[in-house]
This record gives structure tokens, sequence and C-alpha cells, in this order.
């Protein structure tokens, strides 16, 4: 079958400067299992657009660097 | 062995004596009460998520809807006020079971941290918000709730397995032995033997495409897909009331509740364009909707949420409790939209359809014992089919499921497993896998769910039910058709499996029941009023043994609650008259 691939905007943002490496408490509590490691960071990014932007990722965070926005549809 | 270190389609086979499937509100609660009553016994939770934020309250609940609390309210009344709000399609005694012992699962919440609010002097303090009782116990601090079941979950014992989707149970000689379920991380095959089972895998909410087209902005937690629905299904269950749509009125695009229960007790309420009261209570039933909707088709719409009459200090409050609990991001899409709610109003529309008995009444029937009509099988929460249930009730009855089921567990031994079921779930389950570059899961998904929205949300007619029914025939040729080369993917390809099998019992079981009711839930344009002669009854859908989808009418029990004619029809008069709302 032919595919083609789109960008989306995706409503989590990892702050990398604050996001601590080998910390998955963010991806732990994601309902949908929407954010992963990024193996070249070391840091979580949102990795599929499937937000109920429910905010457990940022209220979680020990770090204060994840910020839930809504996601741009809704917006 | 654990379920982590697992990889992608290997299989690991588990024993459980009590198998929780969902480890939402409903499922921890079934699974710490059966631990404390058999500690000898393996009580398994199985959660797709993790329970620490999962079900459908993942960042907690501002309070409790249907509190009954001796001296504010009584059992009776509170039965009474459900079965007038479904328009007397009720089994009274499963609410009575919830009613009676609602204030003890309060107090066994209270004690384990959960904060509600109370008066000066310790009493707790509840709202009035229903059209006729007090029910309502607010929570300021409910955002830790998953926390606190979780910690006692740890405490006592019970074994959790988290990012595990069961798919199909286990089914012998008529009975419930176990499930089957996928790995959605490492994409592993997980079957699970158990004495018996509890569903508590929450709504069917990701039924109707939400207007803003986004597949996850739904009412419910997206994750609630329907899986109860389906499983139950499948396995021979009876489901009770399908056509009884949950629909709700909502904050236009964001899709969360405007929240008039937490607003109500400051003095918030609902107004029409035209800044006038419409409906009389702001407590949700279909014949609220059926107000709602017909104030949005007229000159008089939209209907807002009206906040701005309050004082400075209640705001604060509303703001702190809305924008703190169970849908906070609210306040960032305030917000972004410029709305402030000293100096707006909050636009509301209507919700895309969902099944959910938390707040209207279809459900996999159970009685007052947690039982479905599979022996081994229970159910509680927003899948089973007490009406109106709400939090409160999925506790509850996670609670009562789990004091029958580890009794049940003494009277049944281990059951060998059907290899032939086994083999066929995996081949089902892994069939995208061998077409990695099938049809994308998402697409799939958007288009059964586009249909829904074309021909299921009502008004409902004859003619569009039917195409409906083409259409989601038609959906298992792009079910078979999708691709998938990673676990993630697999599980979103499963639970459009889930959704169209829910989309296909809303249905037939709306074409069926060949009336209206319910109000907005179930009103049938070319049906358009109540048969009480033919169809004051429960309308009940069970797979049948050639594999075809069956209705039956089950008769209402006879009510421990009699309600007279006026008290029947308490609920239709929801509107204001007209004097009212041009005052």
């Amino acid at each position: 079958m032919a595919q083609v691939s789109m960008k989306f905007d995706v409503p989590v943002i990892v702050d990398e400067s604050k996001c601590i490496k080998g910390c998955h408490l963010c991806i732990d509590v994601c309902p949908l299992d929407a954010l992963a490691i990024n193996p070249e960071t070391g840091k979580a990014f949102m990795a599929r657009d499937e937000c109920w932007y429910c905010t457990p990722c940022e209220v979680d965070c020990p770090a204060d660097a994840v910020i839930v926005r809504i996601p741009y549809l809704l917006r | 062995m654990t379920t982590e270190t697992l990889r992608w389609g290997e299989t690991l086979t588990l024993d459980a004596d009590v198998l929780i499937i969902g480890g939402g509100s409903a499922g921890s609660v079934a699974a710490i009460k059966a631990k404390e009553a058999t500690p000898g016994a393996t009580v398994l939770v199985l959660e797709k998520a993790n329970v620490r934020r999962s079900g459908a309250i993942s960042m907690g609940m501002d309070g409790l809807n249907n509190a009954i609390i001796p001296g504010h309210a009584t059992p009776e009344q509170y039965v009474k006020e459900i079965t007038t709000a479904n328009d007397g399609i009720v089994y009274q005694p499963g609410v009575m079971a919830y009613a009676e012992r609602s204030f003890a699962m309060i107090q066994e919440l209270d004690s384990w941290g959960v904060k509600f609010q109370k008066t000066e002097t310790g009493d707790f303090d509840v709202k009035k918000v229903h059209h006729q009782g007090t029910y309502v116990l607010p929570m300021p601090e409910g955002y830790d709730l998953k926390k606190i079941l979780t910690r006692v979950m740890r405490r006592v014992g019970v074994k959790v397995t988290n990012r595990v989707m069961a798919t199909r149970l286990l089914t012998r000689d008529g009975r419930v032995i176990g499930a089957m379920g996928l790995h959605t991380r490492n994409g592993a095959f997980v079957i699970i033997r158990a004495k018996a089972v509890i569903l508590c895998c929450g709504a069917a909410g990701r039924l109707g495409l939400p207007a803003s087209g986004y597949l996850y902005g739904t009412y419910e937690n997206p994750t609630n897909a329907g899986d109860g629905y389906s499983m139950a299904y499948h396995a021979g269950a009876e489901l009770s009331g399908i056509e009884c749509f949950q629909i709700n009125p909502l904050i236009k695009d964001y899709n969360g509740p405007a929240c008039a229960y937490v607003t109500g007790p400051f003095g918030g309420h609902t107004v029409n364009a035209k800044g006038h009261r419409f409906i009389a209570s702001d407590y949700w039933s279909g014949q609220m909707m059926m107000e709602f909707y017909n104030e949005l088709q007229t000159e008089n719409g939209p209907v807002y949420l009206k906040l701005n009459h309050l004082a400075e200090e209640q705001i604060l409050e509303i703001e702190r409790v809305l924008h703190g609990t169970e849908r906070p991001s609210r306040g960032r899409f305030h917000e972004g939209r410029g709305l402030d709610y000293r100096n707006g109003m909050v636009e509301m529309h209507i919700s895309e359809i969902g099944l959910c008995s938390g707040h209207s009444a279809s459900g996999v029937w159970i009685n007052e014992r947690g039982e479905t009509t599979v022996p081994g099988l229970y159910a509680a929460g927003d899948m089973a089919s007490v009406p109106h249930n709400y939090l409160l009730g999925a506790m509850t009855y996670g609670k009562i499921c789990a004091e029958n089921a580890t009794v049940y567990i003494n009277t049944v031994s281990d059951s060998a497993l059907d290899a032939a079921q086994i083999d066929a779930e995996r081949e089902r389950v892994y069939r995208p896998t061998k077409q990695p570059g099938g049809l994308p899961h998402h697409q799939v998904e958007y288009k059964i769910r586009r249909f829904v929205n074309d021909y299921l949300q009502p008004p409902k007619t004859t003619t569009r039910l039917k195409l409906a029914l083409r259409q989601f025939e038609r959906a298992h040729d792009d079910l078979n058709a999708i691709g998938a080369d990673n676990p993630h993917d697999l599980m979103r390809a499963m639970e459009a499996h889930f959704i169209r099998d829910c989309a296909e019992m809303a249905a037939r079981a709306s074409l069926t029941r060949t009336e209206s009711r319910w109000g907005l839930y179930h009103y049938r344009v070319d049906y358009p009023e109540m048969d009480n002669e033919n169809w004051f009854v429960h309308l009940q859908l069970k797979k049948d043994a050639r594999g075809a989808m069956t209705f039956s009418k089950r008769p209402v029990a006879p009510y421990s609650v009699p309600l007279d004619k006026d008290e029947m029809l308490a609920d239709h008069r929801r509107r204001l008259p007209v004097a009212a709302e041009a005052r």
C-alpha cells in the first residue's frame, strides 16, 4: 500500500535542559503512552499525537520540565 | 519472569484467583477489597496504562455526585430519583444495593486519606444539584484519589501488571476462566488463568468523534475504548440499554464538563444566549439533554455556563477546584481563548455519543451482587449496567463484586485452558504485524467514528441506523487490513475492533427499541412517543451460539420503592415555563 508521512503539532513540550536523564516518570503516568525517551538525548519527548491533555506528565514531573498545551485542533 | 522483560510475540501465562481487568476507580477498589477478603489469594490487576493515573479520572475528581449521607438523603429517595431520571427502566435492587452501601464506601475512602469537604462541625458538606435530593459532596482536593488508591493496593498486597491490554476473555463450559491480552510496549502475548474475572474497563468513550475532529479529544479518557463491552459480548454476557447513549453538556471544543455540579452551589448555572435560564435543574439526564439540544437548535442558542455574576471570592474558589482536579487543563483552554469567568460566559455544546452507565444506563448487565449473566464474570463501574452510577457507584460496585467473587472462587476448581481459543486470539491479535504496510489504525478508527456521528447521533432514524450497520459491516474488512509494526500501534488496532463492536451494538439496539425514551439519548424521529405498553422493559443483547447479535426483553423487576404517576414524569418538567424565561 502507498503511504506518506505527515507532520503534526503535538501538545506536550519537554524542556530538555530541565528533563532528568534516566527519569521516565512522565512516560509511566501517561494513560495514552504517548511519550517516549529520545535515544539520542536520553530525554523525554512526545512521540505520538495521542493526548487527552490530562496533565499527569506535567504535574508529576519532578523537574518542572513538561508543559501540556491544549491540542491545536481544540485550541 | 515478569511481563516487562518479554519480547515481541513471546507468551507468558499467569495465574490468579481473582483477575481484575482495568485498574481505574472501580478496579482499584475491587482489588483492595478482594485481597482484604482473601489475604492468601492471588489478586491481579491488569491495566493497559499505569494504575497511578489510569481510568476515567487520571487527575482525580472534584466531588462525588451521588453521595447518600444519613441526615441529608435516604436510599429510598435516591432510588426514586434515579428511577425518575431513567423513565422507569431501572433494576431497583441494583440501585438500592449501591444506595444502601455508598455511605460506608465514603467512610472507607475517608479512612484511606481521601479528603472530602466538611463543615465546621466535621459533618460532610453535601450540596444540592439534583432535581429533588441533596447528594453532591465536594472533594476540593480530589486530585490525589488515584495515588491514594494505588498506595492502598500496594499496602494490602495486590499484584499489578501495567501496560497489558486484555483483548478477549477465556471461557470453558459457559464460565469465564481468564483472559488474554497484549503487552502494549513489548508486544508479548499474555494469558491469565483465573477463577473469577471482574471487568472494570470503563466507558466506550471513543465511539463518537468529537466535533473538533481530534480522535483523543473525547469526553471520556480515550483509553476507555469500549474494551469491556466488547469482551463481555464475545464471552456471551448480556448487555443492557445500549440504545440509551451517553451524551453530555460540555465546554465547546475543550470537551470537558462545564461543571454545573461544582459551580451550582456557588450560584453558577446554565443559560441560553439571551442570558435566561431554561432548565430547572442542571443534573444530567436524557430529558435535560433534550432541552439542551432544543435550545441549541433555536435562536436562543448556544448555551453557556454563567459565572460572571458571582463574587470574586466565589470565582477564585471555582478556579481553584476546576483548574486543579478532574480536567485541570481547562484553565489554559479558557486563557487561550481569552475567557475570564468574571467577564464572559463559557460556551457549551453537546458531546459525541458514548456508552457509559456512569452517566446514562448502557452497560454489561449485572445484578445487585455484581454478577453478569456468565458465571465467573463480574463487572463494575462505567461499563456495568447500574444507571447514573458515577465515581462512587464504580467504587461501591467494585467492593460488591469483590465480596461475591471471593466467595465464588471457593466453589470452582482450576479449568484447563482451551488451546483453540488461544490460537484463534493470537492469530487475530498479531494479524496486523504480518502486513506492516497495511491501513494505519488511526485512519480506520477515524472512519468508523465518523460514521457513528453521521448515522447514530440522535435524533435517530430507521434509515440512518440501517446505513450505519452497512458501514460497520464493511469496517470488518478495514480492520482486517490494518498494519502495525510496533506494539503500541497494535494496541490501537485492537482498540479499533472494540470501537467497531460497540458501534454495531449501538446501532442494532437503537433499531430494535421502536419508541423514544430517555430524552435525547434515544430520540427516534420515526417513533417519537414513549410506548410503555410494548417497551417498558430492559432491552438485552447478547451473542448467540451461532455468533449473531440477538435481542430479548427483560421485564422491569417489581419496584421496592414505588412511584406514583406524577413522580415518574417529574424529569419531563425540566424546562422552565416561558414566564420564568422572560423574567
